[in-house]
């Protein structure tokens, strides 16, 4: 099973080398991992997605919390979060499709960022289910690039810590 | 003031009276204030020396231990030492310098990564940027090592930081969230009441000790105390040697692949297991899906993460040894007799034959002796191997920290550095060393400090002329192919003795070589005393690799042969 992390760290190099040292040391598996600097500059927030039994996530958890330099570990995975992931993607599209990309790209609330005379990109947030279902909807036009971060999450309103 | 000067000011102000090291290119700027400070500096022959060395003084202290190095192979020379210290929990703080801040990256002469390289084997380790951040560092670098689970921190200080000038000296901070992640948990009382009453219900205890309760020299007095009060059995992890004195007749020995039959027995048939302080190496556990199959498993442990990983616990309990032996000294009360669990482990422990049927001397026999000269303080250190077995087997010092050898990690080299680094932190008490002729030959340079600070350290040294555990395995599983394992044109011992200025002797006559043994362990200088013994004498009891613990290979009763027991 998938859980989402959040890892408070310490803003400072070499923090990140010593988290995915520990997953790649430990045999834990990485599914994605987004790091950026938080409203604190000096605490950066690594939100981790990692595969694994309840054993395992339990010793990732533990493991990362004997890290100095991490700060907090919270597991989002069964609270009410909000996940995000961001989608770029570079879509064959012409005279005859760009008109019906556009219209399926209104129903999942994407936008078209580029135009040229074969393609267009198109920017999508949303949580995983939802970029992957506009991946597939995209599929038969011909994508031609890809980029998509990580999830990000947060913690809902109601749940505020 | 010059960032080498304020480095060892603050290391005085952690109490640090020694420390071992070699200079070179980018820490000359340090060794050129180093007679400014108190400190007292130990040179030795190799970096690995060095940090081996604080590790044994830091094991035999309960103090930390420090070691200096320069920049490249120096540090590199280091990494041994700190994964040996880390496996083993022992606070040891590692200085290493650095190239100047502006040739970092650019493989600059004797330029590592060395926190990259040290990141996996250390509690934390830290790249000196301004030599302003020192106090705080240096503080939090004896904090993060011994707070919590102990282990070694490397500070790494680039050349221009030794030798920028502070003017303002500010006062050492740690970080807020550095002492609240290293504090020491409360025990959960709730938790601990469960505890106590699985124990209570329990018709078949036992409890197994390791390393963690050998950090608390009260500890043994207080297990010693609620093993004989409530007949409790107690058995010890390598680690753990020295937390219960061996004359407690609730004392079972080590468990695990060279355990005792009782030990070992013991655990597979208890039904309940109190583990603490210990982290269910695979050397203890043996298979793990069939360790303690009957037991329901209370572990104690200082660290979060030692619990579950290896081993699933009934019961587990978030704290220190020292508290939770105190917790249950007071509450524990016991409400019947564990005579019948006794006899039945004696019983079942199968008649090992020890006796000794090895040409010329009998490396067992040879330790036995060393074990009945032991005096009370002793501290007995060892390398790795057959020697390292039989010393846990039948050398048995009086108290806790007094056995020190390299558990986890296995490293050879280990003794010879860590028997001086013990004897400097101890010079009041006897250090003996007892190792392998392999083992050391791994770090031989270091005799020479013997001489040089008048270290009496008493070198027994196991020279079966092969690396015999490698022999030994050799010869149970893979058919007597003895592959590289022929350690001849080793040197003539008494000459290299004599060559580093030390005495040495050879003994190989059963006997009469055993009288001279306590003349020189009574001695007051230091001595090699070469024991020529069988290559083919091996270590039993042996539970092979991956057989449960149920599988123990010896000699029983009378037999001619090596049999599995049950």
């Amino acid at each position: 099973m998938k859980h989402t992390l959040a890892v408070l760290v310490e803003n400072h190099p070499g923090v990140l080398s010593r988290v995915s040292g520990l997953f790649s040391r430990r045999g834990y598996n990485i599914e994605s991992l987004v790091v950026s600097e938080t409203e604190d500059s000096s605490v950066s927030r690594m939100t981790i997605v990692v595969s694994g039994d309840k054993a395992i996530i339990e010793q990732v958890t533990k493991q990362l919390n004997k890290l100095i330099d991490v700060i907090k570990v919270t597991d989002l995975t069964n609270e009410e979060a909000v996940n995000r992931q961001l989608l770029l993607v570079r879509v064959a599209a012409d005279n005859t499709t760009r008109g019906e990309i556009v219209q399926l790209m209104d129903i999942f609330r994407a936008r078209v960022v580029d135009i040229g005379r074969r393609s267009m990109v198109i920017e999508a947030t949303g949580d995983e289910k939802k970029i992957q279902a506009i991946i597939k909807s995209l599929q038969p036009f011909g994508i031609q690039e890809l980029a998509k971060t990580g999830t990000l999450a947060m913690l809902r309103g109601s749940k505020e810590k | 003031m010059l960032g080498s000067e304020l480095l060892l000011k603050c290391l005085e102000k952690q109490g640090v009276e020694i420390v071992f090291g070699i200079p070179g290119g980018v820490v000359i700027p340090l060794y050129d204030v180093l007679k400014k400070s108190k400190i007292k500096h130990i040179l030795t022959r190799h970096e690995q020396g060095a940090v081996h060395a604080a590790d044994g003084y830091a094991r035999s202290s309960g103090k930390v231990g420090v070691c200096f190095s320069t920049s490249g192979p120096g540090a590199t020379n280091l990494m041994t030492g700190l994964a040996t210290a880390y496996m083993d929990s022992s606070p040891v703080v590692a200085i290493t310098g650095q190239v100047v801040k502006s040739f970092l990256g650019k493989d600059s002469f004797q330029e590592v990564d060395t926190t990259g390289i040290s990141m996996q084997i250390t509690k934390h380790n830290f790249l000196v940027k301004d030599a302003n951040d020192l106090p705080d560092i240096v503080a939090e670098a004896f904090f993060i090592a011994t707070e919590g689970r102990p282990g070694p921190v490397l500070i790494d200080i680039p050349k221009d930081v030794f030798t920028q000038v502070v003017d303002k000296v500010r006062e050492p901070k740690i970080r807020s969230h550095v002492i609240e992640k290293l504090r020491k948990p409360n025990i959960d009382e709730i938790v601990f009441h469960k505890a106590l009453e699985v124990l209570k219900n329990a018709r078949k205890p036992i409890i197994l000790a390791g390393g963690g309760v050998n950090r608390h020299p009260g500890n043994q007095e207080l297990l010693n105390q609620f093993s004989i009060k409530n007949e409790i059995p107690v058995a010890v992890t390598l680690m753990g040697k020295g937390v219960v004195p061996a004359h407690n007749p609730f004392y079972l020995g080590m468990v695990g692949m060279h355990g005792t039959t009782s030990a070992n027995w013991a655990i597979q048939n208890c039904d309940c297991l109190l583990a603490i302080g210990v982290r269910f190496d695979d050397r203890v556990t043996s298979k793990v899906e069939a360790f303690a199959p009957k037991a329901k498993i209370i572990h104690v442990d200082i660290d979060a993460a030692e619990i579950n990983k290896n081993v699933t616990s009934f019961i587990s309990i978030l704290g220190d040894s020292y508290d939770f032996l105190k917790l249950l000294s007071q509450k524990y009360q016991s409400t019947k007799s564990n005579k019948e669990w006794i006899n039945q482990i004696k019983l079942n422990s199968g008649e090992f034959d020890d006796s000794f049927s090895q040409i010329g001397l009998n490396p067992q026999e040879v330790l036995e002796t060393v074990n009945e000269l032991l005096d009370e303080d002793t501290i007995a250190v060892t390398d790795v191997g057959q020697h390292q077995m039989w010393a846990a087997l039948y050398v048995h010092p009086y108290k806790p920290r007094c056995f020190i050898t390299s558990g986890g990690l296995g490293t050879m080299g280990f003794g010879l550095p860590a028997a001086i680094g013990a004897q400097m932190a101890n010079p009041a008490k006897k250090v003996i060393l007892i190792t392998g002729d392999g083992s050391l030959q791994m770090n031989l340079q270091e005799l020479a400090l013997l001489r040089k600070w008048n270290l009496p350290i008493k070198i027994i040294l196991i020279n079966n002329g092969v690396l015999g555990m490698v022999r030994q395995w050799q010869e149970l599983f893979y058919q007597e192919n003895y592959s590289e394992i022929d350690l001849a044109a080793s040197p003539d011992w008494e000459v290299l003795a004599q060559a580093y200025g030390i005495n040495g002797t050879t003994l190989s006559t059963p006997g009469e070589d055993l009288i001279t043994l306590r003349n020189i362990l009574d001695s007051k200088f230091p001595w090699l005393v070469n024991v020529k013994v069988d290559k083919g004498a091996k270590v039993f009891p042996m539970v092979p690799a991956g057989s449960s613990l149920d599988e123990i290979w010896g000699r029983w009763g009378n037999e001619a042969h090596v049999s599995s027991l049950g």
